[in-house]
């Protein structure tokens, strides 16, 4: 196996610990002053990347990038997948509101600038669960896709994955390059150390706007409202089965 | 000649502006025509004579220079501290909440390893009185043994905040973790890093800093507040010192590899004999007797037995007869760990028991809703913020190279304080619950104690922030 070079996507999503609030605008939910990481798919994608150089090598897999795409502060999202062991970032610096396509449009110039033969996503980014970054990243390049990796593998420029689907375990494989998108089940992140933290600071940066790459941000779709799911009403306890048949009948009108 | 005192403040901004050097003349140009131009003229012109204005704004100029020396003085500290500090400052000066992206980073990191690591593990090695191996595997994986440590010689070289931060976020989970790392990283690495030659800093740190565990023997029978009484000999023997003499409560001593024993070489000089040694185990140390505690009962603490144990003269830390100034000035650092520890810890009882607060419901109301319960814990979260500002800033005047001895202590001594209020009320508050071993409130109060006993009792503390205080205000 020659050279395979990866390209990595994070995301910074409130932290998945939090509990998560409606902001009072009802136009989304509360981000400021709320813990953020690394949306815990993007450091499985992580993760896999640098297994990939663990298991074959250095100089099989010459070069792991971190691509982040968001405002200033995906940097430390970034400087955590540095801190984990990718050998450099690049932050498409924007402020605007991201949707997949526009994402995968900015991946896709990346890709086409970077020339990876591998790119490895989570498969879902935990805040807006929209699972389509990888399958359109795939669709714009014409590269293959597998999608919900649950065990990756590569070998002499083949890729093989085992895919979690609905009905078990479904093996694909395909020629690189080409996307891959990972699943809750293929690996446990390790923890970036503590020398390691201190080393990303010296690692390669590098920013880049949207502009820079030639995409135009625009909103496809548009959110009308944000709200809470209703609250659990609590429990009652009746005090026979005579109560019980009335109630369902009369109140809940199930029976 | 009397001079009554004008009006007259020279604004910081006027002295800022002010080009030094400033020529007296030019100086009474700017600073003085506006003083005459005053509408009490007569209230704020003291001089009878031409002599006396020359006499009167001389030593106006000479105050002038004096404050706008000291002004150039201050920007220009401000200005190099601000170079030094890594840290991306959002304004001048920072609050106490305020770390670096590292900083930041390491805590995060910290605090998972700490909840998926030793989490699990916590209660176990309570029972067991053991520190699980693979923890402290995990400890040095996530190179938090050599935080400190320079890179060359495998360490992270972090700060010592990030120490603290470690410290604090272990403390959170298991006091008995937090401790092992703290002594190894605030006492153990610094001595070395700080003291020892080159030779046995190449040697010592990246052991310490890739898995063997450091402890620092100190303590005797007959030697603990009173620490400079101690016994242990250090006899010399060509190219050797002998070591023969017993330690006591000598943290992580059960897993350490690499001791700093203090020992006498001439029992006659008193503390101008204390030398500082670096032991190997394979030296012959041997663990005379293993304690059994109340708290921190995962962290070893044995007595330790020296029985003419060799080592090679160049393992003297730093010099022959200086042992009792490293002891000291490690012991003022050190307290600040053990205050991030105790911080941890009343932070860790906190936040196990609050959420209890807010699902426990008695005569219908949440028991977090009565008032009675609300002005508690509002109580010790104050407590709680006040021990973390104390330490955080104890940790910040060590590192910008500031006096620290006394705010270390007063670190120390509080935040062990709130360690035992925090803890004791965080099993008051799920009552009896909290008094079963199932949850982890009543190891925290076991735990607490601790922070009023080593690295300087409380009295110890008192003592040391007084004699600060005395030197002070004595004229």
């Amino acid at each position: 196996m020659t050279g395979l070079r990866i390209l990595v996507g994070v995301k910074r999503v409130i932290d998945s610990a939090v509990k998560v609030r409606v902001n009072s605008a009802q136009t989304g939910v509360e981000t400021a002053n709320v813990k953020h990481s690394m949306n815990p798919f993007d450091e499985i994608a992580v993760e896999e990347a640098l297994r990939l150089r663990e298991k074959h090598g250095q100089e099989a897999v010459p070069e792991i990038v971190a691509l982040s795409c968001g405002p200033a502060k995906a940097q430390e999202t970034l400087r955590t997948a540095l801190a984990m062991g990718a050998d450099r970032a690049i932050h498409v610096k924007t402020d605007d509101a991201l949707e997949p396509l526009s994402v995968a449009k900015l991946f896709s110039k990346v890709v086409a600038n970077e020339k990876p033969n591998l790119v490895i996503l989570g498969k879902q980014a935990i805040d807006d669960d929209a699972n389509q970054t990888g399958q359109m990243l795939a669709g714009l390049l014409g590269w293959p896709q597998a999608t919900f990796a649950s065990k990756v593998e590569v070998n002499d420029g083949k890729l093989q994955v085992v895919r979690e689907v609905d009905g078990g375990l479904e093996t694909v494989s395909a020629a690189l390059p080409a996307v891959v998108t990972t699943d809750l089940r293929l690996n446990e992140p390790r923890y970036a150390s503590l020398p390691n933290i201190m080393k990303a600071k010296k690692k390669p940066f590098q920013t880049v706007t949207p502009a820079d790459l030639g995409v135009e941000i625009r909103a496809r779709l548009q959110t009308i409202e944000v709200v809470e799911p209703p609250k659990r009403q609590g429990g009652r306890l009746v005090a026979s089965v005579d109560e019980l048949l009335d109630k369902l009948r009369n109140e809940a009108k199930v029976l | 000649m009397e001079f009554k005192e004008p009006e007259m403040q020279i604004s910081a901004q006027a002295m800022a502006e002010a080009q030094l050097p400033l020529r007296y003349r030019d100086y009474c140009a700017h600073m003085l025509v506006p003083l005459n131009k005053c509408r009490h003229r007569t209230m704020y012109m003291p001089w009878k004579c031409e002599e006396e204005r020359h006499a009167y704004e001389k030593c106006q100029y000479d105050d002038f220079m004096r404050r706008a020396k000291m002004l150039a003085q201050i920007n220009e500290d401000k200005a190099r501290q601000k170079q030094h500090s890594s840290a991306q400052r959002r304004g001048d000066i920072p609050s106490l909440h305020t770390l670096s992206d590292d900083e930041a980073m390491m805590r995060d990191v910290v605090a998972r390893f700490a909840r998926d690591v030793v989490q699990p593990k916590v209660s176990e090695m309570d029972e067991n009185e053991t520190m699980d191996p693979a923890v402290v595997r995990g400890l040095f994986e996530a190179g938090l043994m050599g935080i400190e440590t320079p890179a060359e010689l495998g360490g992270a070289e972090a700060s010592f905040t990030s120490a603290i931060l470690a410290v604090e976020e272990l403390a959170k989970v298991d006091p008995s973790v937090s401790v092992m790392c703290d002594v190894h990283n605030t006492l153990v690495n610094t001595v070395f890093r700080t003291y020892a030659s080159d030779a046995l800093q190449k040697k010592y740190l990246p052991q310490l800093a890739e898995g063997k565990v450091g402890c620092f023997c100190l303590t005797e029978a007959a030697a603990g507040s009173d620490a400079f009484a101690l016994q242990t000999r250090a006899t010399r023997d060509g190219d050797h010192y002998v070591l023969s003499g017993s330690k006591m409560w000598i943290t992580n001593s059960g897993e350490a590899d690499i001791f700093l024993v203090f020992a006498t070489v001439d029992p006659a000089k008193g503390y101008k004999g204390i030398t500082c040694f670096a032991v190997e185990r394979d030296m012959g140390v041997a663990i005379a007797k293993k304690e059994k505690k109340l708290g921190i009962r995962a962290s070893s603490t044995c007595q330790l037995a020296f029985d003419d144990v060799r080592v090679p003269a160049e393992n003297v830390v730093g010099e022959v007869g200086r042992g009792y100034k490293i002891a000291i000035e490690i012991l003022n650092e050190g307290r600040i760990g053990i205050a991030a520890q105790m911080l941890g810890l009343a932070q860790g009882a906190f936040d196990n028991v609050l959420p209890y607060l807010f699902q426990r419901k008695q005569f219908g109301t949440l028991i977090g809703d009565f008032q009675g319960m609300q002005h508690q814990y509002a109580q010790i979260a104050v407590e709680i913020e006040a021990a973390r500002l104390l330490t955080y800033n104890a940790a910040r005047l060590k590192e910008e190279g500031k006096p620290f001895v006394k705010e270390a202590a007063m670190a120390k001594l509080y935040a062990s304080q709130v360690a035992e209020r925090a803890s004791s009320r965080a099993v008051e508050w799920m009552g009896g619950l909290g008094f079963t071993r199932d949850l982890p409130l009543e190891k925290f109060y076991r735990d607490c104690k601790i922070g009023a006993i080593y690295e300087g009792t409380s009295n110890i503390q008192l003592q040391t922030i007084a004699k600060i205080l005395s030197r002070e205000y004595q004229e």
